[in-house]
């Protein structure tokens, strides 16, 4: 593949994804099958032509190409295959590219799998699949072309940012990404649904599987994230609210509560004009998350327009997407049927709450993170908005969601009986008090202490109420065994599903609560054969040497942590990266089920030979990366349900419609 | 030593001597519990050359002369909110990451609460929605037949 190749293939691709909507549009407009059916060829020709343009990129970069400018700027002949492959995303102009690759690949998904499809709400959602695309591709093609050459070609590439040379970090674009695009089907659907004027039980269910596929996709590309900076950024922290984790952490939070009021639409036909606007708000959040990562308009609203070009085109697309989508909402939504009725208390009403406190969570990290643009804008002055705000806003919201979380799965739709089901949860509030008890009595009562116990405490009501449910349903110790199995196999996978992903919750609760409370460190200077204890782990610093890596220089340095009886090796290591020259830290983690002992190299060796030594006892961090993966895994779990496979294939209403239009 | 391995530490030699991480050893003080003060009000001071970062984490020169600063005036006998007050005077509320509750932050402060409550409001009202609103669709004699229904119900609903 030659980048040329690629560049006329993205060119080429134009053109097509204008193809895919526009006359699918008008064929479902005019109701002509044969204008409709354009849709499903058009959308595999843009993902085959786009493939070619991603594949020529990568190729570029494998090769260290350097006459083409994006693989000079960011690639080196001496970086490993994996970071020069990594490389092609993490670029601005590569990383677009990225987006609208998986865009055509979940286009091309939809029509080759959706046969169960109605052809009209198809076409329509292809078509607005087709226009995302055919704004991405414009962006791309006239303001951030990744097949640019130079001449003459550099001999040496300028190399990739050290810190994104990692696997945590590899990965992270690609799966957040994932989530972004898979939650742009649910965009399209909305706007298709709206387009139709109809929203029901079955479009629901055609929803939900791209919704479950995005969050569990954006789920653990948010982990990720957040792993990577707990071991790369050498203090032990593990999220910052910084505004670039939380451009993803929004459309996270509103595409949780899409996920659950799509199940209020597929199960009682209500809320379907809210769940339809929240798809839009996530969709729209996500494209805001894309953008204000690289636009640079983060740091401040000037550095947005130092590059003019770029940010008008960024704009008119937000307003195209969010402006158009909303104003079609704003004229059709009003003539959707409203749904069922039901009570206040209600497996509705819980939902709907659980809605109330996720968007208004969503709401609120928007607010903060643009607080400082707004100011700026508005001349209030200069100010900073950081992790004590958000903590302070967060945290309240989220403590009553959880405790909703206990009880919502058990309530009965239409109408519930919250005594009863407080009366089945009374194992779970008993194991509330005695974990709290216990973890105070280990802990202390300092106030430090009290709130990690009751985050503890709040985690085991959400962990035991899942399995009072999930038991309460297999009747587990109530049933013979073989029947037991029985209702285990029958159960549907969206509950066990939902099962898993709530007691990941519950994991990943003990995760933020204890690691925050009862982290230690010990922060020294050492010189070889010198001991530190922390948290009981008593280390030995055995002295540091320079090794030498593939494409950097390494101080490594060699330390034994005794605990008990047994000793294990940590070799901490600060790297100096050849091209560009950049140090990174390395930390050295031992994790144990419960915790992890970090520890890091700091400044040194003084004239005496010393080391600036910080040792962290991390206590359940790593419940944080088992919770996500479990919140993840569930997502899948769910996805998998035959429901989705078998796809809900008639309207119901399907015969009453020739007579109402 | 190679030569290559001495460049290798000279180079290392010069790039390590810029490195600072975060809290140094020699900036802590003595007494654990004022020290702990300081990292306490660290963690709401932001490193004001940073891109959103604490000083407490921050390994820029600056966030280490405002760490300095800030064991200063713990040790002059400051209370956590005067060691605040005075960075402020100095660097501006722009180094506040838990923002001042005033006129300028009114929105930040209290749009959460009004977002919660005014969302709340409006769950109940669709919660309480009446049952039919609009029946002027219906013809006539799909208007008796609701009636006629409404009826049935109200009966078996009174038994």
């Amino acid at each position: 593949m030659n980048p040329e190749l690629g560049h006329f293939a993205l060119a080429l691709a134009l053109p097509v994804a204008l193809v895919q909507s526009i006359i699918p549009l008008i064929g479902a407009y005019r109701r002509d099958a044969a204008l409709m059916a354009v849709a499903g060829p058009a959308a595999l020709a843009q993902m085959l032509l786009i493939g070619a343009a991603f594949a020529a990129l990568t190729q570029a970069f494998i090769a260290s190409d350097f006459s083409v400018v994006n693989v000079y700027q960011n690639s080196h002949t001496s970086k490993p295959l994996l970071y020069k492959i990594s490389g092609v995303w993490g670029n601005h102009e590569g990383s677009l590219l990225l987006w609208v690759s998986i865009l055509a690949v979940f286009g091309a998904a939809v029509a080759a799998f959706g046969a169960g499809l109605p052809d009209r709400l198809k076409a329509r959602a292809l078509a607005v699949q087709g226009l995302i695309g055919a704004g991405f591709l414009a962006f791309i093609l006239f303001t951030s072309n990744p097949f640019l050459r130079i001449d003459p070609a550099p001999v040496q590439g300028m190399g990739l940012n050290p810190l994104l040379q990692d696997p945590g970090l590899a990965f992270h674009p690609p799966m957040l990404y994932l989530g972004y695009v898979g939650f742009s089907m649910a965009f399209s659907f909305a706007v298709a649904a709206l387009l139709e004027g109809r929203v029901d039980a079955a479009w629901a269910r055609w929803v939900r599987p791209w919704t479950l596929a995005a969050w569990s996709f954006l789920t653990v590309g948010i982990g990720l994230g957040s792993w990577w900076a707990y071991y790369e950024l050498g203090w032990g922290g593990w999220w910052f609210w910084d505004p670039v984790e939380n451009a993803s952490f929004i459309p996270w939070l509103t595409g949780t509560a899409l996920l659950h009021s799509a199940i209020v639409v597929e199960k009682r036909e209500a809320l379907k004009s809210w769940t339809i606007l929240l798809a839009i708000i996530t969709f729209s959040l996500s494209l805001l998350g894309t953008f204000l990562v690289r636009s640079g308009i983060l740091t401040s609203v000037h550095a947005f327009a130092a590059d003019p070009t770029r940010g008008v085109f960024v704009l008119m697309l937000l307003a195209l997407a969010v402006g158009g989508s909303l104003t079609l909402y704003a004229i059709r939504a009003p003539k959707l049927e409203p749904g069922g009725l039901f009570a206040p208390v209600s497996r509705e009403s819980g939902l709907l709450i659980n809605n109330l406190f996720l968007t208004t969570a969503a709401a609120t990290v928007l607010l903060g993170t643009l607080y400082p643009l707004i100011a700026e804008a508005l001349e209030l002055g200069k100010l900073s908005v950081g992790a004590p705000y958000f903590n302070t806003v967060f945290i309240p919201l989220m403590v009553p969601l959880v405790l909703l979380m206990g009880i919502g799965p058990m309530m009965a739709w239409k109408r519930s009986d919250l005594a009863g089901i407080l009366g089945r949860l009374k194992g779970a509030l008993a194991a509330v008090a005695i974990v709290f008890a216990i973890a105070l009595a280990l802990s202390g009562i300092a106030v430090v202490d009290i709130a990690g116990s009751a985050g503890i405490a709040l985690a085991t009501w959400l962990f035991s109420s899942s399995l009072i449910e999930w038991a309460g349903r297999v009747r587990l110790f109530k049933g013979a065994p073989s029947d037991v199995w029985r209702r285990i196999r029958s159960l549907p996978r969206a509950s066990h599903g939902m099962t898993v992903a709530h007691m990941g919750m519950a994991i990943l609760i003990v995760g933020v609560s204890g690691s925050s409370a009862w982290k230690q460190e010990n922060i020294l200077t050492m010189a070889a054969g010198e001991n530190v204890t922390v948290a009981g782990f008593e280390i030995t610093f055995n002295g540091a040497e320079l090794i030498q890596g593939p494409n950097y220089e390494s101080l490594q340095g060699s330390f034994s942590a005794k605990r008990g009886g047994s000793s294990v090796a940590l070799t901490p290591e600060r790297r100096v990266y050849d091209q560009p020259v950049q140090q990174t830290t390395e930390a050295a983690i031992h994790t144990t089920f419960w915790a992890d002992l970090y520890v890091v190299l700091g400044d040194g060796p003084t004239d005496d030979r010393r080391y600036v030594v910080r040792a962290y006892f991390e206590p359940f961090v790593p419940f944080l990366w088992y919770g996500i993966l479990m919140m993840g895994f569930g997502g899948l779990i769910s996805l998998s349900d035959r429901r989705h496979r078998i796809g809900a294939p008639r309207r119901a209403a399907a015969v009453a419609e020739p007579a109402k239009a | 030593m190679k030569p290559t391995g001495i460049i290798c530490g000279l180079l290392f030699a010069s790039l390590l001597a810029i490195a600072a991480h975060a809290v140094e050893p020699d900036e802590m003080l003595e007494d654990p519990a004022l020290e702990e003060r300081a990292r306490v009000i660290s963690q709401d001071l932001r490193c004001v050359v940073c891109q959103n970062e604490t000083i407490d984490e921050s390994n820029a020169t600056l966030a280490q002369d405002m760490r300095r600063l800030v064991r200063q005036r713990i040790l002059a006998g400051d209370s956590n909110e005067a060691v605040l007050a005075y960075m402020v005077d100095r660097y501006g509320d722009f180094v506040l990451l838990r923002p001042r509750f005033t006129s300028q932050t009114l929105l930040l402060w209290v749009g959460p609460f009004l977002l919660l409550v005014g969302g709340a409001f409006a769950a109940a009202r669709y919660i309480k929605r009446p049952v039919v609103t609009d029946l002027s669709d219906l013809s006539d004699e799909e208007l008796v037949e609701v009636n006629v229904l409404m009826k049935e119900t109200d009966g078996s609903d009174s038994q």
